[in-house]
Parts: structure tokens; C-alpha cells; sequence
């Protein structure tokens, strides 16, 4: 299993495996993304309360769960790297920031999209919607302070400092509806052994995270093989790939 | 959808023109990436000719 995982961590093996997948990635993705949307908007029933309104549970909370998805592997990914000083786990993070940032935005507009006409506010300042802003300011920071650094190594250094400790943030957007009084509604997917949403809402919901999260994992791919490009460039094994468009045996 | 026609479909539709943009920033990305370092090996072999 230490042999597969070592293996793995090669930038090369990574970016053979990562081209491979990322074209079924992408289209089972968009196959869920398009049954998970007929299903939410056509075949499940208007909720006895919200009406057509609760529709947007089906963009609002597949961006909500991934962009805390996609902060913990930030996190863990700046962690293996700090510690092992691995490159693809700097890759990994790097790559996930941007596409976590725009999951964030989309769960805090698409919440304000659903707040205005159940709360009568696009805004509040709520600890779920606060925390989650906090997030988004998290990623923005990573980002920044990447672009800001010019060195890799610095770079890669100071940007995983700040994404493991930022990821104190994500129990409490997580538990802040519990902790705290909150408009917000409490967790309906954390209790699946006791659902508080019908099985006619619920199966769109489940297909549209699963799309949610083959479109990340395909993103993810195509953007960690952008930075071990740019990381390798001076290694045998891209120039083997960019002349005769394969990596050479030696190195996988 | 009655009232909240807009709601929906302005969150439907932002989430999925937003999902789309970051998948074509990044694959546009790669391929800048890639014909950069296409025309920095082809200056490099030149060089040493």
C-alpha cells in the first residue's frame, strides 16, 4: 500500500494517471449535473413551506459542502507538504484554492439568492453565513499571498502555514448552527440515518453533490498538471513529454 | 414556479455559468502552460545549435 501511495507522489506518475482520468471525470460529472438538475428542478415535489423556492438547495448546498471539501485538502495537502515536503502536495493545494474560492462564492450568492425571498434579506449577519465568509477571505489570502511571493519555495511555505491554520474555520461553519442561534436551518445531510428531507427531494440532492465533486476532482486534475508543469520544467520527463507528447519509461 | 421562478433559475443558472468559467480558466491555463514551455525548450535547443 506504502509502495502505491510512494508511487503516486511521483510528479510524473500522478500526471499520467491525472490525464487518464480527467476525461471520464469530466463527462460522468456533467451526466450527474444534468440528471441532478432535471431532477431538482422537474421531478422532485415543492417543499409544504418554502414552495419552488427550496429548488436551490440543489446549487446552494453541493457549493457549500465542497467548498469545505475543498479547504481541508487545502489544508491537508499544505500539511503533508510542509512536513514531507512534497511537491505534488503543494500542487494539490495550489491547485484546489481557486476552485474552492469559487465554490464559496457560489454557496454564499446562491444563499443570498435564497434568502431574499424566504428571510427578506440577501444579508445577515449570521455565524453560519459570517464563518463562511471567513472562508472565502481564507482562500482569497492563500491566493494572494502565492502571487505575492515570488520564490516557489517560500511561496508554497507560507501559503501552507496559512491553510492549515485557517482550517480551524471549518468545524465551526460547520457546527455554528448548533452552537449558536442561528436563522440559518440546522444540518438535514449530516443525519442521513434519520433524513429530515424526503427521499423525492433527496436523491437529486445526492446526485448533484456527486457531480459537484467529479467536476472538482476533474479541475483538480487539469490544475495540479498545470503546476508540476511549471514546478518540473527543468526535469527530463516534461521534456519527454513536450517533445514526443509521452512521458518516457524511465520515469514512471 | 410561480414567484420564485427568478430565485431559482438566477441560482441555477449563476452556479453553472460560474462552474463552467473555472473549468475553461483552467484547461485554458494548461494549454498556455504547455506553449510556454513548447516555445522555452524550442529557444533552448536553438541556443545550443
Amino acid at each position: 500500500m506504502w509502495d502505491w501511495f510512494y508511487k503516486l507522489a511521483s510528479p510524473p506518475h500522478f500526471y499520467r494517471i491525472a490525464s487518464a482520468l480527467e476525461p471520464w471525470l469530466l463527462w460522468t460529472a456533467i451526466v450527474l449535473l444534468g440528471a441532478g438538475a432535471y431532477g431538482g428542478l422537474v421531478l422532485a415535489p415543492p417543499d409544504y413551506l418554502q414552495g419552488e423556492g427550496f429548488r436551490i438547495i440543489y446549487v446552494h448546498v453541493p457549493s457549500a459542502f465542497l467548498s469545505m471539501f475543498c479547504y481541508v485538502l487545502m489544508a491537508v495537502a499544505s500539511a503533508i507538504g510542509l512536513i514531507w515536503r512534497m511537491k505534488l502536495a503543494y500542487s494539490v493545494a495550489a491547485a484546489t484554492a481557486p476552485v474552492g474560492a469559487a465554490f464559496t462564492f457560489l454557496a454564499l450568492v446562491t444563499g443570498a439568492i435564497w434568502g431574499q425571498p424566504m428571510w427578506g434579506s440577501w444579508w445577515e449577519w449570521d455565524p453560519r453565513l459570517t464563518s463562511e465568509l471567513i472562508l472565502l477571505f481564507l482562500f482569497l489570502g492563500y491566493i494572494f499571498l502565492r502571487q505575492a511571493l515570488q520564490e516557489t519555495r517560500q511561496a508554497d511555505r507560507a501559503s501552507g502555514i496559512l491553510a492549515v491554520v485557517g482550517v480551524v474555520n471549518v468545524p465551526i461553519i460547520h457546527y455554528s448552527v448548533e452552537w449558536w442561534t442561528s436563522i440559518h436551518q440546522g444540518p438535514s445531510l449530516a443525519k442521513l440515518d434519520t433524513p429530515s428531507i424526503s427521499g423525492d427531494m433527496l436523491w437529486p440532492l445526492l446526485v448533484m453533490i456527486a457531480g459537484y465533486q467529479l467536476l472538482f476532482l476533474a479541475i483538480l486534475a487539469t490544475g495540479v498538471r498545470t503546476q508540476l508543469l511549471e514546478r518540473e520544467k527543468n526535469s527530463r520527463w516534461v521534456n519527454d513529454l513536450l517533445t514526443t507528447g509521452v512521458i518516457g519509461e524511465a520515469a514512471r | 414556479m410561480g414567484g420564485y421562478a427568478r430565485y431559482v433559475w438566477s441560482a441555477f443558472g449563476l452556479s453553472f455559468f460560474v462552474l463552467a468559467a473555472i473549468l475553461w480558466l483552467t484547461r485554458r491555463n494548461f494549454a498556455q502552460t504547455q506553449k510556454t514551455l513548447m516555445r522555452r525548450m524550442r529557444s533552448m535547443e536553438g541556443t545550443q545549435k
